[in-house]
């Protein structure tokens, strides 16, 4: 009885975290909120929106998109991404054509590096292992592999 | 409820009582310490302190357990085949597997063996003999696999094998069956005249690990049980045993037996080497094969070999001498300084000790009492340092524990006895249930043994577990050495027959471990690197579908156009490239085994369907939530059907 007493508030706590995250994730406006969720999840207010992983600060990318860096992208995509990925149709994993509008770029890029833990922490991340049943994983890429993916993405992105 | 209490208290008192009375009745379990729990305890999620290799005797295998938990956590498929993982069964790895007599899909592995650098055990390789049909096979320490077999020709029971010395310069091979040399139609009973045995030097590449027959020496036709080489001080020299120097054919328990002493074979093979140089050896045709696993193609090659190098002893003066040894010795071990060679004189009732020093000196004196085909045998009294009295019935072997210490298991008595180098005095000795044959202690047989724990691989165990039918488990018991009386810790069951063992800190393998193969890397000729490769090719009657296995499906998965006598081969590419992953293959009515792919890996399963139908294949190997839909269906049609190829 005394166990089940402690669970309801906990999964309470849960519940609204989750639904505050995903509501809350591009407002900017409510810091105050976001550190909350953020500190529900263990989270820095940066982690929230930017993913757990080797990109802990928000990187400078130029507006223009540098194609020979996306046409690598896309080679790296083909062998390691698409047997999960297609960029319009759900497969293994969801569809990326629009990623880089839903996500941050610095999230992208620690998905990419570091979804297993991701997977495990991240309330957004966490919600796509719910709704995929498959855990993505690590594909040996390197920091450079993934920054030209995210560019592949980014041209493919209309 | 407190009524109750008192008497479960009561019962439980009772059944202890009875258990106490029990225990201190019969034998006993052998354990001896009240924390033998605890040391033994490796908590979930944590890691054992050693790794340790045992041979899987008549399975072919090598078995990997962890020290002190004694739990199993691979079996590594090396002279058998493996249906588990498709090893022997599919294209890429059945070479591994041919002999000069074609392909054969078993033998009986005795000695794991590490290999070394400066002496002690550096994690690169580990080596085992196939005993019935002579094989050398390599495994790499950092896949854990298979990677290399060598077949030694001129040899017949591959039991002294596979020893290594100081920095791999050769792992030696002895023929415990003498066999005419080279084979011949001739009557068994013309064995003194026609039957002889060799002692094999394979040279391992220092980088690359491949193994080559570097020479053989042509000796009496004796029994060559055991070996091992010499290390220090006796670097450059390697010990084996011998029985039967009666050369009997026939009933050999009683007609083997006859001579007081039989003979340790000491070879200078720093004096072979001199000896080859200067031409002394003789190139000498000899069919055998030598099989290598690529790691970038996947696939193993059978190559045939055509001669080896033989040496006869008559034209090399000074490359082998005999050390009487009492009584059909069988091991032979170095201690860790290499200036004691220890024999197990199964049928003695002493343990000899031969001296490394006395003996060059005894060689110097020219101290010979005879010879035999022209090898001098020394004089018994000028090379032994010591005898260890009261050893226990049946000594097989002896390892060292790094702290003056040797460790002689004793068959017939069932114990382990410690002795110390020097003084030859016992003292202590643990019962071993039951028959212990080989033992071994972390580095034991190198020049820095790890000496906490020595392990007693037993073969029987009648009472000590479970009943099984008629068939029971052999047996490991790890006993704790680190103090001045051994202590039982643990028994665990092995696979197959245990023989000889080794072990090493898990420190020094766990950095080195392979995780995945890289698909950049991937140079199987059937592979492919993205699923917009796959596809499905007709040649003739021959079908190659080029398949592509990820979390949660196989591309193609729906495959038309096979008919009625083709074969099929299915080609299939494991994409993931995180640890842990691998995807398993199956088609129904295939005869064969399945494949279980590693990420990055490439494997082919041959199908040959013999009926129409529509048959499914799918992932054997839990991979996920969706594994359960990761499937296909291969359409077979009617011989002379006008069905295209088409797949999706």
């Amino acid at each position: 009885m005394k166990k089940l007493v402690i669970t309801i508030p906990i999964f309470l706590i849960i519940f609204w975290a989750c639904g505050g995250g995903e509501e809350k994730s591009s407002d900017n406006g409510n810091d105050a909120f976001k550190q909350k969720v953020a500190d529900k999840f263990g989270l820095t207010l940066f982690e929230l929106d930017n993913g757990i992983g080797p990109i802990k600060e928000k990187m400078t990318m130029p507006d223009q998109i540098d194609l020979i860096k996306a046409k690598s992208g896309e080679e790296i995509f083909t062998i390691k991404c698409s047997q999960c990925h297609k960029l319009d149709e759900r497969y293994t994993g969801p569809a990326l054509g629009d990623v880089t509008s839903v996500r941050s770029h610095e999230y992208i890029m620690n998905m990419i590096l570091n979804p297993e833990e991701m997977t495990k922490k991240h309330p957004e991340a966490k919600k796509m292992l719910a709704t995929y049943a498959n855990q993505m994983t690590f594909q040996n890429v390197t920091q450079d592999d993934a920054l030209n993916i995210l560019e592949y993405l980014r041209s493919v992105n209309k | 409820m407190k009524k109750q209490n008192f008497y479960i208290m009561l019962i439980s008192s009772i059944v202890l009582a009875f258990g106490f009375i029990n225990c201190g009745g019969d034998s006993g379990s052998g354990a001896g310490d009240s924390d033998a729990a605890q040391k033994v305890y490796v908590a979930p999620g944590h890691y054992d302190e050693f790794y340790a290799f045992m041979s899987g005797g008549f399975s072919g295998q090598v078995s990997v357990y962890g020290l002190p938990s004694g739990r199993l956590f691979k079996v590594i498929p090396v002279f058998s085949q493996n249906p588990e993982t498709g090893y022997g069964y599919t294209q890429e790895t059945r070479p591994m597997l041919n002999t000069s007599f074609g392909e054969i899909p078993w033998d009986d592995a005795h000695h794991p063996e590490l290999s070394q650098t400066d002496g002690v055990p550096d994690g690169r390789w580990l080596f085992i003999n196939g005993n019935n049909t002579p094989r050398v096979a390599r495994l790499d320490l950092s896949t854990f696999e298979t990677v290399e077999i060598l077949e030694i020709p001129n040899s017949a029971g591959n039991h002294g094998s596979p020893f290594v010395t100081e920095n791999n310069e050769y792992v030696v091979a002895s023929t415990r069956f003498s066999i005419p040399i080279p084979q011949k139609d001739v009557s068994i009973s013309s064995y003194k005249e026609n039957f002889k045995g060799t002692l094999s030097f394979i040279k391992v590449n220092p980088e690359s690990g491949e193994m080559a027959i570097a020479f053989q020496i042509l000796v009496p036709g004796f029994n060559y049980d055991l070996a091992h080489s010499g290390k220090n001080v006796s670097h450059g020299w390697a010990f084996f045993t011998s029985y039967n120097s009666e050369q009997a054919n026939s009933l050999l328990e009683i007609n083997a037996s006859r001579n007081d002493k039989d003979f340790i074979a000491a070879v200078n093979w720093k004096a072979a080497e001199k000896f080859i140089a200067e031409g002394k050896g003789n190139s000498v045709p000899a069919e055998y094969m030598h099989n290598i696993f690529n790691e970038e193609t996947h696939l193993a090659t059978s190559e045939k070999k055509n001669s080896v190098l033989i040496l006869n002893p008559e034209d090399c003066p000074g490359l082998i001498y005999y050390l009487p040894t009492p009584k059909s010795p069988h091991g032979v071990d170095v201690d860790p300084s290499g200036e004691y060679i220890v024999a197990g004189g199964k049928l003695a009732t002493v343990i000899p000790v031969h001296s490394f020093s006395k003996m060059l000196k005894a060689i110097e004196n020219k101290d010979f009492i005879g010879e035999v085909n022209t090898i001098p045998i020394l004089k018994y009294e000028a090379v032994n340092a010591g005898e260890v009295e009261n050893p226990g019935l049946g000594p097989l072997h002896t390892e060292f524990d790094g702290n003056g210490y040797a460790y002689t298991s004793a068959f017939i008595s069932s114990e382990i006895v410690k002795w110390k180098l020097g003084t030859w005095e016992v003292v202590d000795r643990i019962p071993t249930y039951y028959s212990i044959g080989h033992l071994m202690i972390p580095g034991g047989d190198s020049k820095k043994p790890w000496g906490k724990y020595v392990v007693a691989l037993n073969k029987i165990t009648k009472d000590r577990y479970l009943p099984t039918g008629p068939e029971l488990c052999q047996s490991a018991q790890l006993i704790d050495i680190s103090g001045e009386k051994m202590k039982l810790l643990l028994d665990f069951p092995t696979i197959g027959e245990p023989h000889y063992a080794q072990a090493i800190p898990a420190e020094l393998l766990i950095k080195k471990q392979k995780k995945i193969y890289e698909l950049e890397h991937n140079k199987n000729p059937y592979g492919i690197k993205s699923e917009n490769e796959t596809r499905v090719e007709r040649k003739g009657n021959v079908v190659h579908i080029y398949m592509s296995a990820t979390r949660t499906h196989f591309k193609p998965d729906n495959i038309e156009g096979i008919k009625v006598g083709d074969i099929v081969h299915f080609h299939v590419t494991n994409l993931e490239q995180d640890w842990d992953i691998p995807h398993g293959f199956a088609v129904k009515g295939a005869q064969t085994s399945e494949l279980l792919i590693m990420p990055g890996r490439t494997m082919t399963l041959t199908w040959q369907p013999k009926k129409i139908g529509v048959y499914p294949f799918y992932c054997t190997d839990f991979c996920s939530a969706l594994h359960q839909e990761m499937q296909g269906y291969a359409r077979v049609s009617e011989k002379n059907s006008k069905i295209e190829i088409s797949y999706n």
